[in-house]
C-alpha cells in the first residue's frame, strides 16, 4: 500500500490524571474516507484535537506525507492543507454564505482599495457560488445571513468552507449530528466528492449505518488506544460494535 | 428536492447601497421621516427651516462621534460605558495642555498650540480605550463591567486634573474655527462628524476589518476558529470608540469653550441608545453606521419638535424610551423568528 498521507503513531495525552490517549495510533490515506469509531471517552475528540493542531499530544509522532509535523494550533495545521469541521456549527449566523465561507480568508480588492483592506464582495460571492456548485451544495438564496437557512443548509456550508480550503485532508466531527434525513444524505454526498477529489476525509460518528455508507476504512478506539481496523465493504455493525465495547479485539496496537 | 439555479443569483444580488444600509435600517428611516413630517405639518414656518436644522445638527455632532465608535462596540456584542467620561477626561487634558503650552491661558494661542491639544485629546482617549480593550480581550473581563470601571475612573481622573472645576482659557482661533465656523454655510463640527460617520460606515461596511467585527459578534468561537485574531481585534475595536471619544471631547471643547466636567453623565446611554434605534443588535454581528446616524437624529428631532410645537419637553425621554424598547423587541423578535428554523 501507498504511503499513507497521515500516519500518527503511539499518541499519548493527559489531562491531569485522567489519560485520554493511551498510545493511539490513526492512519489515513489520500483519497478515502476513514471513520474513527469508539464509545464515549474513548479519546476520538482528543484524538482529533492533537491531530488538529487544537491539542498537543505528551508524546507520539504524526507524520503527514511521511515527514513528522507538530501542529501546534488550527491555523498551522491549516497551513498544512488540513482543515477541521466542527460538530457545534462553527459559523457566523449573521453573514451570509459567501461571507462564512471566506471567514478570516477574506479576498481583497486589487491595488490601493485592497491594501486599505476593502472587500472583494464580488470576487468571493462569484467563488463561493461556484464552489457551492462543485460540492453539490444547493441554497436557496446566497444572499441572506446563514442563519435563515435550515440546519442542513448551514452544515453544508460549514462543510463547503473546510472542503474548500483543505488540500490533503478534512476532519469531520459529528457533521451529521441533529440533521434531517435528506439534510443529512447532502453532507454524505459532499464527503464522497471530497474524497473524490483525492482528498482524506476522517470522519467521527456515532452512526453505525452512516459508518459504513460512507466510509472506506473504519479505526477503532477504545479506551484511548486504537484497537481494530475495518474494511468498511466487507464489515457488519456488529464487529464495530464488538470492537467499540471490548468484545471483539484485533490488534495491540 | 429542487435544486435552485445558482447562475441566477447573480442578478438578485445586494447593492452596496443596501448592505450599508442593512435590514433593519429602512424602518427606522421611516419614523425618522415620519417625525420630521408630523413636526413640519404642525409648524412649517418653524421647523423646515435652515436655522433648525443646522442647530439640530450642531447639537448632535458631538454624540454622532461617540455613537459611531459605540457602533462597532456593540456589533462585537460588547458595550462602552465610559465614552461620556472618556470625553470629559480627554476635554480636561487636552485644555490643560494647551494652557500649559502657553504661559496658563491659550485663549489667544494660534493653530500650533490647537494641533498639539487636538493630538493630547486623541491620545487620552485612546490611552483609555486600550485600557479597556486590554481589560476585555485579555482577561475576558464583562466589557459592562470593565467600562463600568472606566466610566468612573476616567470622570474621577479628569476631576482630579481640573480640581473639580470646568477648565477654560480654550483658544480663540479653535472655537470661532472648528466650535463656531461654517464652510459655505455648514458648520464645521457637522462636517467634522460627517467625515467620522462617512469613514465608519465604509470601513465597517467594505473592509476585513468591519468583517471580522460584525464575525466576532456573530460568533465569537467561530470567528476565533477560523484564524480570525479575536483578541487583538477587539482590543483596536475599544481604542476605535475611545480616540473617537477623545476626538468628540475636543469637539465639545470648540463649542462650548470649555473643558466641562459635568453634562456628561448620560452620553454613554445616549450613543447606545441611538446605536439600538439605528437597528444594530446588542446581541452583536448585526448593524450599521448608517442605521446610527438615523438613531442619533430620532431623540435630537423629537426634542427639537417638542420644543418648537410646545409640548412639554419632559415628554421627550419618554417618547424616546418608547421607540427604544420597540426598537430592542423588534430585534429580538426577529432573531427568535430566525433561530427557531
Amino acid at each position: 500500500m501507498a504511503l499513507p498521507l497521515l500516519d500518527a503513531r503511539e499518541l499519548v495525552k493527559h489531562y491531569g490524571n485522567v489519560e485520554a490517549l493511551r498510545g493511539a495510533s490513526f492512519t489515513a490515506h489520500a483519497g478515502e474516507v476513514v471513520a474513527l469509531v469508539g464509545d464515549n471517552g474513548a479519546g476520538k475528540s482528543t484524538l482529533v484535537k492533537c491531530l488538529s493542531g487544537v491539542e498537543r499530544p505528551d508524546s507520539g509522532t504524526i507524520l503527514l506525507d511521511g515527514s513528522p509535523v507538530a501542529p501546534a494550533s488550527p491555523v498551522s495545521a491549516r497551513a498544512l492543507g488540513i482543515e477541521t469541521v466542527y460538530q457545534d456549527l462553527a459559523v457566523a449566523p449573521d453573514l451570509d454564505p459567501a461571507a462564512n465561507l471566506f471567514l478570516g480568508r477574506e479576498l481583497r480588492r486589487g491595488g490601493l482599495l485592497g491594501r486599505l483592506g476593502v472587500l472583494d464582495e464580488r470576487g468571493m460571492r462569484r467563488r463561493a457560488i461556484a464552489a457551492f456548485r462543485d460540492l453539490g451544495v444547493s441554497l436557496p438564496d446566497v444572499d441572506v445571513p446563514i442563519g435563515a437557512l435550515s440546519g442542513g443548509q448551514r452544515q453544508s456550508v460549514a462543510v463547503a468552507r473546510s472542503v474548500v480550503w483543505a488540500s490533503r485532508l478534512v476532519f469531520m466531527d459529528e457533521p451529521t449530528a441533529a440533521l434531517g434525513v435528506v439534510q443529512r444524505e447532502r453532507v454524505l454526498d459532499v464527503i464522497r466528492r471530497v474524497r473524490d477529489q483525492g482528498m482524506a476525509v476522517v470522519l467521527i460518528s456515532h452512526n453505525m449505518p452512516e459508518v459504513l455508507a460512507v466510509a472506506d476504512r473504519v479505526e477503532v478506539l477504545r479506551l484511548g488506544r486504537r484497537v481494530a481496523r475495518f474494511d468498511a465493504a466487507t464489515t457488519t455493525v456488529e464487529e464495530l460494535v464488538g470492537a467499540m465495547t471490548g468484545a471483539l479485539s484485533q490488534e495491540e496496537a | 428536492m429542487t435544486t435552485p439555479d445558482l447562475d441566477t443569483a447573480p442578478e438578485r444580488r445586494r447593492t452596496p447601497v443596501q448592505r450599508l444600509f442593512g435590514a433593519n435600517t429602512l424602518w427606522i428611516a421611516v419614523v425618522l421621516l415620519v417625525l420630521i413630517a408630523v413636526f413640519g405639518a404642525l409648524r412649517p414656518d418653524a421647523v423646515l427651516t435652515a436655522f433648525t436644522l443646522q442647530t439640530t445638527l450642531v447639537e448632535t455632532s458631538v454624540l454622532l462621534v461617540l455613537s459611531v465608535g459605540m457602533t462597532y462596540v456593540i456589533v462585537t456584542a460588547g458595550i462602552d460605558l465610559s465614552v461620556g467620561s472618556v470625553l470629559v477626561f480627554s476635554g480636561v487634558t487636552s485644555a490643560m495642555a494647551m494652557n500649559a503650552l502657553h504661559g496658563g491661558n491659550a485663549t489667544t494661542a494660534g493653530w500650533g498650540v490647537v494641533f498639539v491639544g487636538l493630538l493630547v485629546a486623541l491620545l487620552s482617549g485612546a490611552a483609555w480605550g486600550l485600557l479597556n480593550g486590554l481589560l476585555i480581550a485579555r482577561t475576558g473581563l464583562p466589557p459592562l463591567i470593565v467600562t463600568l470601571g472606566s466610566f468612573g475612573a476616567a470622570l474621577g481622573a479628569g476631576q482630579l486634573l481640573s480640581n473639580g472645576s470646568n477648565v477654560a482659557g480654550v483658544p480663540e482661533v479653535l472655537g470661532d474655527g472648528l466650535g463656531t465656523g461654517t464652510w459655505f454655510g455648514v458648520p464645521n463640527l457637522v462636517l467634522t462628524a460627517a467625515v467620522v460617520a462617512a469613514l465608519g460606515a465604509l470601513v465597517l461596511g467594505t473592509t476585513v476589518f468591519g468583517r471580522h467585527t460584525y464575525a466576532i459578534g456573530s460568533n465569537e468561537e467561530a470567528a476565533r476558529r477560523a484564524g480570525i485574531p479575536v483578541a487583538r481585534h477587539l482590543v483596536r475595536v475599544y481604542l476605535l470608540a475611545g480616540v473617537l471619544a477623545g476626538l468628540a471631547g475636543f469637539m465639545a471643547l470648540a463649542y462650548f469653550r470649555v473643558a466641562s466636567i459635568t453634562g456628561h453623565d448620560t452620553d454613554n446611554l445616549n450613543a447606545i441608545a441611538a446605536v439600538v434605534l439605528g437597528g444594530t443588535s446588542l446581541f452583536g454581528g448585526a448593524g450599521s453606521v448608517v442605521g446610527t446616524v438615523l438613531g442619533v437624529f430620532i431623540p435630537a428631532v423629537l426634542r427639537k419638535g417638542f420644543v418648537i410645537v410646545g409640548v412639554n419637553v419632559y415628554w421627550q425621554p419618554i417618547a424616546v424610551a418608547l421607540v427604544l424598547v420597540a426598537a430592542v423587541w423588534f430585534d429580538q423578535s426577529r432573531r427568535k423568528a430566525r433561530d427557531r428554523r
